[in-house]
């Protein structure tokens, strides 16, 4: 596979400590006050062009955030946030609200240029849409929206999308256009008191992805949020919620980076997913924020809650995560299953290095019957960092016949990092079957030594025996990402052997 | 005939113990010399620093390489130089297909040479004709490296990577050890394709078997960190009757 081959090509061409998308793109922005009270969650809804009943919602979630605390169960150690000395809103400046695609800010679609983001959406992105006979028409294309710090600065394909009944567009103008469907389903799966990180969110959310596929209908693209921190000293809290119908199938992605920062950022996602009967949701994310350098100062402190509803029978979501950067990774996607015969899966490789702390794993809940889980991680550890798996399998009295299978496989790279499983399996009825199954394995020198005599470098020997290692899970993503994803793995080792 | 492999007085230790104590030895292009001696006479660490494994400390002496200093150079440029381990016991890399494990180094090792890369079709073409004449089924090269291969699998997956790398040193660390005997068949026959006027051979074995398929110019016979004999074919013959244990009592 040429992939491999890429891979090692990169690794070569970067020097160690080099994260490639740590440039600041200079932009004049917006921002509310610095700290947080319920004016600012005013101003934010009020900059968004909210309905009462949604500064309602959020103020409802500021005065509950107000009496919580944050959680610290976590095997993961910084320092105390001050939630006061953060911006919870910047926008890039618009001297008008943007009509239309070609009037985004040519430094903002230069970003993106860099981030990577393909050609072809580049022009669809600046408005210069192509004629429908031109170029291949089975192509493989992919819907992206676009959120630059607090505000989703573009969305492609939107009226492609419209044609087949699927609504993909920012979540600030589902709130003005489909205020049913957001009404419904907004934090009915991550309720507003569910945790501090999400009620933190609920109150100041700005942006992020709302996704919407009618009964029957099979999503003709995958779609894709790309999200980008620039400003400094501010918070991205994005909300992103996706509901497949009866019968629907979708395949989102969410790709993330930001600038290279002495100080820490502060991300605290919410993600809402809700499968009806016989419907799928397939969800990858390849997670590249800021790490922090190689000392261990800056980078993002990743504080995400995600988590699916198999609200119907058959229905079946699943997840799957590649996860590199942040210099600190809370996250845990998890999945209700709640139809009968309702499947969940999760799918993850998390990559630490330097003193990066990742703590992190999935939540699979079994109520309904028959319902069956699968999970597949594969940790690996470098540098100092520390990378611990933590999964709670639960089965309900009523979950007559759930099913899980659990594999959690780490691999260790130099001696001064730590790899931990802490698996939490509860069952209240006895026809459950859950099964566990758990690895730790160091590369060995044999291993590195076989494969440098065969003319590999160390680095790519490493590289190779990583990838060997996570392949159960790349070939899980969709095809287009999974090559890029092995890339970031190489690239996240740099610099761990020797 | 010109030098191939020099070894001069070589010294080596591994933490606090010295295993080679001055080892002598000069391979010339074209021929096959075979290392015989007992458990524990250093055979395998011979081959480890020539190779350059980690882990072994170079106190005295010198390697040299077609006339270059080969301690002077990191294990994968000596790979690409021409050098090349058959493993004893070759290691298994899960997730990594044969295929693109042959691919990734070749390509590596001609890169370091500053050639290009073999184009697909060229290397798909020399792969099958080497499988054929080994008597390697293709699909064993989409299964991973070496994993869950029978013993004579892996060796002969060795003898394919020589094969493709056409390295000018091959060094074969007790290719026999658990194969039967068609297996080794097999694979000595793959090694004995592989002779030509410009390539050198050292065969470490225990047993005077193997040099039955592989008929060595010269045959060494280690004891206690030193060559103490050397001679011809015959060598082993007389090896196999006597046994080891009047080089080790010289030795001591």
């Amino acid at each position: 596979m040429p992939a491999v081959q890429e891979t090692v090509d990169r690794v070569r061409q970067i020097d160690v400590d080099q994260y490639r998308y740590g440039f600041e793109t200079l932009i004049e922005s917006e921002k509310a006050p610095k700290g947080l009270d319920e004016d600012t969650v005013r101003f934010i809804s009020a900059k968004k062009d909210e309905p009462a009943w949604m500064l309602e919602w959020r103020l409802e979630a500021f005065r509950r955030w107000q009496t919580m605390a944050e959680p610290t169960w976590a095997r993961v150690d910084y320092p105390k946030i001050d939630y006061q000395d953060l911006y919870y809103y910047a926008a890039p400046k618009q001297k008008k609200a943007l009509a239309s695609l070609d009037e985004v800010d040519p430094e903002i679609l230069r970003t993106y240029e860099k981030l990577g983001i393909s050609l072809r959406e580049q022009e669809i992105l600046a408005g210069v849409v192509r004629p429908d006979s031109e170029g291949a028409p089975e192509e493989r294309r992919v819907a992206v929206d676009a959120v630059f710090d607090s505000v989703s600065v573009a969305t492609t394909f939107q009226a492609e999308l419209k044609k087949a009944g699927v609504i993909f567009m920012p979540i600030s103008h589902a709130i003005r256009e489909h205020p049913d469907l957001v009404k419904k389903y907004l934090g009915s799966v991550v309720p507003t008191s569910d945790n501090f990180f999400a009620t933190l969110n609920s109150a100041v959310f700005s942006d992020g992805s709302f996704v919407y596929v009618p009964p029957g209908v099979r999503c003709p693209m995958e779609l894709s949020t790309y999200f980008r921190i620039n400003e400094k000293n501010t918070g991205q809290f994005e909300r992103t919620l996706i509901i497949a119908d009866k019968g629907a199938y979708v395949s989102y992605l969410e790709g993330c980076t930001a600038p290279q920062r002495d100080e820490n950022q502060l991300h605290a996602a919410v993600v809402e997913l809700i499968a009806h009967d016989d419907a799928e949701i397939k969800y990858s994310t390849v997670q590249n924020w800021y790490p922090g350098n190689s000392e261990g100062a800056g980078g993002i402190y990743n504080f995400v809650t995600k988590r699916g509803d198999c609200r119907g029978r058959n229905s079946k979501i699943s997840w799957t995560q590649v996860e590199t950067g942040s210099a600190i990774t809370w996250k845990y996607p998890s999945c209700i299953l709640r139809g009968d015969n309702s499947r969940g899966e999760f799918y993850s490789i998390a990559i630490s290095n330097g003193y990066q702390q990742v703590d992190s794993g999935t939540k699979m809940i079994h109520l309904g019957k028959n319902t069956t889980s699968r999970i597949i991680s594969k940790g690996i550890a470098a540098g100092r960092s520390q990378n611990t798996y933590r999964g709670l399998v639960s089965a309900h009295r009523k979950a007559i016949g759930a099913r899980n299978f659990t594999a959690c496989d780490s691999l260790l790279i130099g001696d001064k990092c730590g790899a931990h499983t802490v698996p939490y399996i509860e069952t209240k009825n006895s026809s459950a079957l859950f099964e566990h199954e758990a690895t730790t394995s160091k590369i060995s020198e044999d291993v590195l030594f076989y494969c440098v005599q065969r003319g590999l470098s160390q680095e790519e020997a490493v590289g190779l025996v990583v990838n060997g290692f996570v392949k159960d899970v790349l070939q899980h993503l969709p095809m287009e990402f999974a090559v890029e994803a092995q890339k970031l793995i190489s690239i996240s080792l740099e610099g761990s052997v020797g | 005939m010109s030098a191939l492999l020099e070894v001069n007085n070589l010294k080596v230790r591994v933490e606090d113990r010295e295993i080679l104590h001055g080892l002598t030895l000069t391979v010339n292009k074209g021929q096959v010399h075979a290392i015989m001696g007992p458990n524990g006479s250093g055979k395998s660490t011979l081959s480890h620093v020539i190779a350059g494994k980690p882990g072994y400390e170079v106190t005295d002496g010198e390697i040299l390489f077609e006339g270059e200093d080969l301690l002077a150079m990191e294990p994968d440029e000596r790979a690409a130089k021409g050098v090349f381990l058959a493993f004893q016991y070759p290691v298994e890399i899960p997730g990594v297909a044969t295929m693109n494990f042959l691919r990734t180094a070749l390509n590596a090792q001609r890169k370091a040479r500053g050639e290009g890369e073999m184009s697909t079709p060229d290397f798909l073409k020399k792969v099958r004709e080497v499988c054929t004449r080994l008597n390697i089924p293709q699909d064993m090269l989409k299964r991973g490296v070496n994993v869950g291969f029978s013993g004579g699998e892996k060796k002969r997956n060795e003898v394919l990577q020589m094969a493709l790398f056409e390295p000018s040193l091959c060094i074969l660390d007790e290719m026999d050890s658990g194969l039967d005997i068609d297996a080794l068949r097999i694979a000595a026959d793959g090694v004995n394709a592989l002779r030509t006027p410009d390539r050198g051979f050292v065969v470490i074995t225990h047993y005077q078997r193997l040099l039955n398929y592989i008929i060595p110019d010269v045959v060494h016979v280690m004891s206690n960190g030193r060559v103490v004999k050397s001679g011809g074919k015959e060598l082993a013959l007389e090896l196999e009757e006597s046994g080891y244990a009047q080089f080790e009592d010289k030795a001591a």
